[in-house]
């Protein structure tokens, strides 16, 4: 099982608690994530399941190379930090 | 008289009501949040908002009798796979609703009916107040929307959509840019209209192609459906006969750009303009704030001044941010600047509610 976080900026819109999830990609990972919270996938995956442009996903403190299809190896025992970028005014 | 607006700001939702004749910020929802648009459906008495979070994407929320609730935002089908498709500057084209660019309730004789517009172009459709959205696919896959292109957005979207008042089955749509469509099927086919509007910016070839006109805002008089008013990127167009063709109106002071046109409920001669002074410089022309007013279909206007700022203000107005009501008299406006002006007699007298909102990008009666 690896293990999930998710930024604190997305949980003041949607709740992402820390949670534990099984797969061998970052793709299964969230897929196992977002079965059990719906209303949170569209946050963190465009209309097409990439990652939205500006989030950005750690595992094991390397970020992921696949944004589109999210096949970067997940590990068990892994910790994948699912982040954005903060800008704007 | 419609007694409460709202006012969907790059910080929130604001509430502006009505009270012992005198307007006030009575509530803010969403602070802090880029809040987009907001349609109120008067069939159901619901108002839908569209949120765009930047980094986590465009969502939409209903009210209900406790509070906003998160409902589905329209999202776009999977592309197929090995599909490659670009933008007229030769970027892939994402197929992910980028923004929430028009919301119109269907008509009285089919509640639960919404059309959503949205940047890159998708036309969207929910038959159960907005629990669901459908894409429009027929749109979609028609083979000139591949012409449309960005306007000052970098994408193209479909910003007004006007349902007809003697049959809901017949919708017009404007995009920016590709022109004007219509459906007299709710949307099972589509054709291209537009006739005699003017890109005098495009190449020859293309300035009357009615694919390439940018229409900034279109706009019908419910009493009189043939008539259809669009404030363009190249000027003013008015036509008689469902937007099958149009005219040119020329002559506008100060200038004939801008965003929004609302028009009479009941006099189809009677319209309203915010100019700015031209395409490439867009601001109010020597730093004056005005409104313009057609009464004769566009033979003349006035310009109207009375309660706006004429020094130094620099507000632009967009297409959503100019709201008449039903009765025809009241408007309201809000500006970049986050300024907010209501009239009750037509724009003849304008009253200046608040400077201090921030950039306003749409301004609509409940």
């Amino acid at each position: 099982m690896a293990r999930i976080v998710f930024t604190p900026n997305i949980q003041r819109l949607v709740e992402c608690p820390e949670t534990e999830a099984a797969g061998g990609s970052v793709r299964e990972v969230l897929d196992t994530v977002f079965a059990s919270n719906p209303q949170a996938r569209s946050y963190v995956l465009d209309d097409q399941a990439a990652l939205r442009r500006h989030m950005t996903i750690f595992v094991d403190g390397r970020a992921i190379r696949d944004r589109v299809c999210l096949s970067d190896p997940v590990a068990a025992g892994s910790t994948v930090y699912v982040f954005q970028a903060l800008s704007g005014g | 008289m419609n007694d409460t607006i709202l006012v969907s700001t790059r910080k929130g939702l604001f509430w502006v009501a009505r009270r012992n004749g005198s307007w006030k910020i009575e509530q803010a929802d969403f602070l802090g949040d880029n809040v987009t648009l907001t349609m109120s459906d008067p069939r159901s008495g619901r108002h839908f908002a569209a949120l765009d979070h930047g980094h986590f994407g465009v969502k939409m929320h209903r009210s209900t009798a406790k509070g906003w609730e998160e409902i589905a935002a329209p999202a776009y089908p999977p592309k197929p796979e090995g599909f490659e498709e670009n933008d007229a500057w030769g970027r892939p084209l994402a197929w992910s609703t980028a923004r929430i660019w028009a919301l119109q309730a269907g008509g009285a004789d089919e509640p639960g009916v919404i059309w959503c517009g949205t940047l890159p172009g998708g036309l969207f459709r929910s038959t159960d107040d907005g629990e669901s959205w459908q894409m429009v696919r027929s749109l979609w896959d028609h083979p000139k929307r591949k012409q449309w292109t960005g306007g000052g957005a970098d994408l193209p979207g479909i910003h007004s959509i006007v349902v007809d008042p003697r049959d809901s089955k017949r919708v017009w749509i404007a995009v920016s840019t590709g022109g004007i469509w219509f459906t007299d099927d709710s949307g099972a086919s589509w054709t291209l209209r537009g006739e005699g509007m003017r890109a005098e910016y495009m190449p020859p070839e293309l300035t009357h192609d009615p694919v390439a006109q940018d229409v900034h805002c279109l706009a019908q008089c419910p009493a009189a459906p043939h008539r259809m008013w669009v404030q363009h990127h190249n000027g003013i167009f008015v036509s008689s006969d469902e937007a099958n063709t149009f005219t040119e109106i020329t002559g506008v002071e100060p200038s004939a750009f801008g965003f929004p046109v609302v028009v009479h409920p009941h006099d189809p001669d009677t319209a309203w303009f915010v100019p700015e002074i031209k395409d490439e410089k867009r601001i109010p022309r020597d730093g004056r704030l005005v409104v313009t007013r057609t009464r004769d279909g566009g033979k003349s206007f006035d310009v109207l001044t009375s309660g706006l700022p004429q020094q130094h203000a620099y507000d632009v107005v967009y297409r959503h941010a100019l709201t008449l009501d039903a009765t025809g008299d009241r408007l309201a406006f809000g500006s970049t600047t986050g300024g907010l002006w209501i009239s009750e007699d037509q724009g003849d007298q304008w009253s200046n509610v608040t400077c201090t909102l921030p950039p306003i990008y749409a301004v609509r009666f409940v």
